[in-house]
């Protein structure tokens, strides 16, 4: 069949084209439960939020809490420690972006804008990952008094911003919201 | 060597049987045992059987432990402890499969460094090679899931580290190490599908191991001069010449691999993984299994950034990089001759590269800072130079030894006519079959 060089599409031609194309549309809504089944599971995004009690937290304490398998921490920070952040011109820092989920991605990394903001700049509240390969930094260690990565030497300061070290950007802030005076929602 | 007639005539009436139906037993004969391998194959030549020992005694191993093994974050390195303290000779089983990985990478690193000495890869051995190379990739992937299942702190992290790997892809990298993960981080869903895929992909590997013998005996083996076969002379029987010798290379092989076992079963492996996961606290300094280290140092000698690709998406490309290179050396290599042993300049630089991989292995171990990153660099420049500069390069101004003009004549010129006569003696009524 089909054996001359120039014809029309029959309409034998229309069906192999038509089976195929059926065929590749059902491959691929076949093969993509496989797929899907792979993405995080109810469960796991059922634990997308953790909501914390804060209301023992006092200046100069630090809490830890797990949020999606990763550390939180949430530091009430002390005057000393905001002032030695404020201090600090943004030309100073390696990465000048705040990397604050709850502002534009461009929000500069003020120590305002790194902090819970208005009436909370005591508050701070970023996941415990280091930047550069994931480790988990210690609290108030390191050059600048805020976090310092024993793996490779990464210095935070009293904002969490990179100041020293491989590590590229700042320590994240993730989305979080105090939802009274001392509970704080993550995710 | 390939369109060869078969040799083999059943004998019983069963083996009559079975040749009219499926003739495997004749598939067997005429693969392993008049197949015609060449006469001067030297030891260099038996990793290919170490190879394939060491993946069933993997597989065997392996099967035994999972019987045992639990994945579930909770109970997954209790369950292992189990194994070494409870379970009947477990001890042995688990130093068997922990140290059968590290002598597996070993093996099959020999394997690849002779067929870039003895220029294995050339036409018309490409897919040959690239078959090597998927076998290889697989057997990555399988030793890195499997040093997360005991979920150790080395486990865990290293799991972090290498799927972080994933978040350096620009738009969907978040998305990909999620599906990796069934996560935010690495949790239960990655403990799980890791050992489904660890059981899953030694069975892969077996899988691609025939087609890569396949492609082997339609080909036929190299040899040290790199002379292809000419006459039956240039040849022996697979069995007895090539199973005693390869017999021999084995038992010697597992001397060493029982050493490990029975007197430093350990020593491959990271005293932080006996300490059990812990998401809220990093080992001081996270190694990867050693097989491993050459390609964590090239994914760490990446500290800047090249124009749009930042330092952390470089890093993880030079590492990928550095794999495929292997798998373009055959378009790389522009020499027509194909051994090293009559290349004077390409010997050089492949024992120069050689040595550089070592060294670069050596700097995988030790953390970034101070020299020990511009020695990354150095050493990952010269990584690629060997394959991106030299390969080509040599081909088209180096000027090679005389080859001899058989097999045959290199083996009587090496013995000086003195042990060559007796083995030619005994080879003919091999090839007889």
């Amino acid at each position: 069949m089909s054996a001359t060089d120039t014809h029309d599409p029959t309409r034998r031609d229309f069906l192999y084209v038509a089976t195929g194309m059926a065929g590749a549309v059902g491959a691929a809504a076949v093969a993509w439960p496989f797929i899907d089944q792979m993405r995080p599971d109810a469960s796991t995004l059922a634990l997308a939020s953790v909501e914390v009690d804060v209301s023992q937290v006092s200046p100069g304490m630090s809490l830890t809490v797990k949020w999606r398998g990763r550390p939180v921490f949430i530091r009430n920070r002390t005057p000393e420690e905001i002032e030695a952040a404020k201090s600090v011109p943004l030309a100073e820092l390696k990465d000048p972006v705040a990397r604050n989920a709850n502002l534009p991605s461009d929000a500069p990394a003020t120590d305002s804008d790194r902090a819970a903001g208005e009436g909370k700049e005591n508050w701070l509240v970023m996941v415990g990952v280091c930047t550069h390969l994931g480790c988990v930094p210690l609290g108030q260690a390191g050059d600048f008094g805020g976090w310092f990565c024993p793996c490779h030497g990464s210095h935070y300061d009293t904002a969490g911003r990179i100041r020293k070290g491989p590590a590229p950007e700042n320590l994240a802030v993730p989305n979080f919201a105090f939802i009274s005076d001392t509970r704080v929602r993550i995710g | 060597m390939s369109g060869g007639h078969s040799t083999y005539s059943p004998k019983t009436g069963i083996e009559r049987w079975f040749d009219a139906r499926m003739p495997l037993p004749r598939l067997m004969h005429d693969s392993f045992v008049s197949y015609p391998v060449p006469r001067n194959l030297n030891y260099a030549y038996a990793f290919g059987g170490i190879l394939a020992l060491m993946l069933a005694s993997q597989i065997l191993t392996g099967i035994v432990l999972a019987m045992h093994y639990v994945s579930d974050t909770g109970l997954a390195f209790q369950s292992v402890e189990k194994i070494m303290r409870d379970v009947n000779s477990g001890w042995l089983l688990r130093y068997l499969h922990s140290n059968g990985a590290s002598m597996f990478f070993i093996a099959v690193y020999i394997h690849i460094f002779r067929g870039l000495y003895y220029g294995s890869y050339k036409a018309p051995r490409e897919l040959l090679w690239i078959l090597g190379c998927i076998i290889y990739l697989l057997m990555m992937a399988t030793g890195f899931m499997g040093y997360v299942l005991p979920w150790g702190q080395m486990s865990f992290w290293g799991a972090t580290v290498i799927t972080g790997f994933f978040t350096a892809i620009p738009l969907v990298g978040d998305w990909i190490q999620q599906l990796l993960l069934g996560g935010f981080a690495v949790d239960n869903p990655t403990l799980n599908r890791f050992f489904a895929l660890h059981y899953l992909l030694p069975f892969m590997i077996a899988g691609v191991v025939i087609l890569h013998i396949w492609a082997l005996h339609v080909v036929g083996q190299t040899n040290p001069t790199g002379i292809e076969v000419k006459s039956k002379t240039d040849t022996l029987a697979f069995t007895p010449y090539a199973t005693v010798k390869d017999g021999l290379a084995m038992v010697v092989f597992l001397i060493m691999f029982a050493w490990f076992v029975f007197y430093i079963p350990n020593y491959l492996g990271h005293a932080d993984n006996y300490i059990v996961a812990d998401p809220l606290k990093t080992p001081a300094h996270i190694v990867p299994e050693w097989y491993f280290l050459p390609f964590y140092a090239i994914l760490r000698a990446v500290t800047f950034n090249i124009g749009p690709i930042d330092s952390k998406l470089g890093g993880v490309l030079a590492m990928f990089g550095a794999i495929v290179m292997l798998f373009l050396v055959p378009w790389l290599d522009t020499s027509k001759v194909r051994s090293a042993v009559y290349r004077p300049w390409y010997r050089i630089f492949f024992w120069i590269f050689a040595a550089n991989a070592i060294f670069l292995g050596w700097l995988g171990s030790k953390p970034a800072e101070g020299w020990y990153i511009p020695a990354m660099q150095i050493s990952t420049l010269i990584y690629f130079a060997f394959f991106i500069v030299v390969m080509p390069l040599l081909g088209l101004i180096e000027k090679p030894r005389r080859l001899p003009n058989s097999i045959t004549e290199a083996v009587l010129a090496k013995s000086k006519g003195g042990a060559g006569h007796p083995e030619g003696a005994t080879a003919a009524p091999a090839d007889k079959g």
